[in-house]
């Protein structure tokens, strides 16, 4: 037993010591494939270099890391991204914002382990772009749960997830853009 | 097994021990990621440093692991290298590690690994281990290439992303679905066969 932890404990050893060598890179790795992606298409129309122009914007509870989309020096819209537990894991949603008047400008989704055919397919536009345009106080909860959003059918809890992370992004929505405009 | 040879055992893995055909484990993966050539190279290179680092690994350890907790051990020691083999990937090569997924930690559980910890690594030497981890990887590696080339030319007609045939050519889709790989997997097997027992006569 004592040779079982303590191979055990190497191994965990181990990899903490990889695990804290690679997670730079994998940030990095995840703001080129994933975010980037993500925050180009919420934010349609900006022609800034949206990746390089990422601000770190300390909030009560957590330090978000905010996109910004310029139209020429003006910025018009800012982006972010809120984690809600789905059926398989965590579902990340970045949720884009005009700045001029208070609308979600999209969402995307960025990590998602739910169910290919099922909950997976709340990435598709066809499920993503009804929050395009909606404003702030609208009532953002799939139609079961009295709000103005379509589930996917079947996918009851992957659109649920969505919308609670969408609705998470709106609270701090407030917070961000007075911290950016206090700057 | 009196006199072993480091060649014998590094070669043995390259055809009369090949995985996954011979030594018919590894499957999942073989049939799974197996539609683009890339993936193939991609997946056998994980697996080829998976196998030569726990082979070592258990091999150095033997004498100190316990017959009772042995597979916990082999389990935990391989689990390790797979988990740095998905970081690494993840960190450097991450539109690979997109593709091949779940099935990289899955390596843990395709039982190569495993196998070959429990039917060599824990009875020999770190030199053999390493030789018979080396070639049973490389033969892993191979025979993915060999599937994948064969599905991904018959199916988008093209060579690691190269176009082959031209416009004309009319893929042949069923190559690159499930039932494909089955199809592919068991040709090639019954090839295999056929050759080797030719060879025996």
């Amino acid at each position: 037993m004592v040779s079982l932890s303590l191979i055990c404990g190497i191994c965990g050893l181990l990899l903490a010591f990889v695990k804290s060598a690679t997670r730079e890179r994998i940030a990095l790795q995840l703001l080129q494939n994933v975010q980037g992606p993500a925050v180009g298409r919420v934010l349609p129309g900006s022609d800034n270099d949206l990746l390089k122009d990422r601000k770190e914007v300390k909030l009560p509870d957590t330090t978000l890391l905010v996109f910004v989309g310029k139209k020429g020096a003006e910025v018009w819209s800012v982006a972010f991204e809120s984690f809600a537990p789905g059926y398989g894991g965590p579902v990340g949603v970045v949720t884009g914002f005009d700045l001029s008047n208070d609308t979600l400008t999209g969402i995307g989704i960025t990590s998602c382990t739910e169910t290919p055919g099922l909950g997976l397919r709340v990435r598709e536009p066809a499920f993503c772009d009804r929050f395009r345009g909606r404003g702030l106080a609208d009532s953002l909860c799939i139609s079961k749960d009295g709000g103005v959003i379509d589930a996917v059918s079947g996918a009851t809890i992957s659109s649920r997830a969505v919308c609670t992370a969408v609705r998470q992004n709106i609270k701090r929505y407030a917070a961000v853009k007075t911290a950016l405009q206090g700057k | 097994m009196a006199a072993m040879s480091l060649r014998q055992e590094f070669v043995k893995g390259l055809w009369k021990e090949i995985p996954p055909f011979r030594l018919v484990l590894g499957l999942c993966p073989a049939l799974a990621i197996t539609k683009t050539v890339d993936n193939g190279i991609g997946m056998g290179a994980a697996v080829i440093f998976v196998l030569v680092c726990s082979n070592i690994l258990i091999s150095a350890l033997r004498n100190l692991i316990p017959k009772e907790v042995r597979i916990a051990c082999f389990i935990c020691v391989v689990a390790t290298f797979v988990i740095i083999v998905e970081l690494t990937m993840q960190a450097f090569f991450y539109s690979l590690y997109q593709k091949l997924g779940i099935f990289i930690p899955l390596i843990v559980v395709n039982c190569i690994p495993l196998g070959r910890a429990e039917a060599f690594a824990s009875k020999y030497g770190v030199v053999y281990s390493a030789a018979d981890g080396l070639g049973m990887g490389i033969g892993y590696a191979m025979s993915l290439t060999v599937l994948s080339a064969v599905r991904e030319i018959l199916g988008y007609g093209t060579f690691a992303g190269i176009s082959l045939f031209g416009s004309d050519f009319e893929p042949f889709t069923f190559m690159v679905e499930a039932p494909g790989a089955f199809v592919c997997l068991g040709l090639l097997l019954g090839i295999m066969n056929a050759v080797g027992r030719r060879a025996k006569a």
